[in-house]
């Protein structure tokens, strides 16, 4: 539920969302659910060469199960907060 | 030792005490990264900064013996899937 939070303050900001069939996809994430799935518009396939199929895709969804990266914008990334979340939610779970 | 005194009771614990603090984590598909990490969940989903990740990619038809070669790159701030998650290991406190 963390991890889905830190993506739903990311919606409109670019991301790079690294598949795992080594396809990277840059985009402006525009939206991401409890499985993080991801929407990404306005899309650029890094290496179009290799991937000639996807030149003239221009929005996608990505099934979450697929992903191995997403590079974040680190300036949109406050990282104090997400330690003290992080305890928080891990606190909770271990007293279930 | 009393497992209360270190606050490691459970195999989570390990992972929360590296928090803010520069981890290595293995991965499928032959690769490494280490990174500091900030944030984790339940599936091992990770969110790391100032990102290092090693591919390395044997080379079995051109050098039988199973030379290694080695890619590294580097990033910002990275979110890793936990399903591809081996093993994370905490920093050498040396």
């Amino acid at each position: 539920m963390l991890i889905f939070s830190v993506f739903k303050t990311l919606t409109d900001q670019q991301v790079t969302v690294e598949l795992k069939n080594d396809l990277s996809i840059t985009g402006i994430l525009k939206s991401v659910d409890q499985f993080l799935n991801i929407r990404l518009d306005n899309i650029k396939v890094l290496d179009e060469g290799r991937h000639p199929h996807m030149m003239a895709v221009k929005n996608c969804f990505i099934r979450g199960s697929v992903v191995r990266y997403v590079q974040l914008p680190s300036e949109h990334v406050d990282t104090q907060l997400l330690e003290d979340a992080t305890r928080r939610e891990a606190l909770s779970q271990v007293k279930r | 030792m009393d497992p209360s005194a270190t606050g490691i009771q459970e195999p989570f614990d390990l992972i929360r005490l590296s928090l803010s603090e520069r981890v290595f984590v293995k991965l499928r598909g032959d690769r490494e990264v280490t990174g500091i990490l900030h944030a984790y969940d339940g599936h091992m989903n990770l969110i790391l900064s100032d990102v290092e990740e090693t591919i390395m990619i044997v080379d079995t038809e051109n050098a039988p013996d199973g030379t290694v070669n080695v890619a590294k790159r580097k990033m910002e701030m990275l979110f890793v899937r936990g399903d591809g998650v081996i093993l994370v290991s905490p920093p050498s406190r040396a």
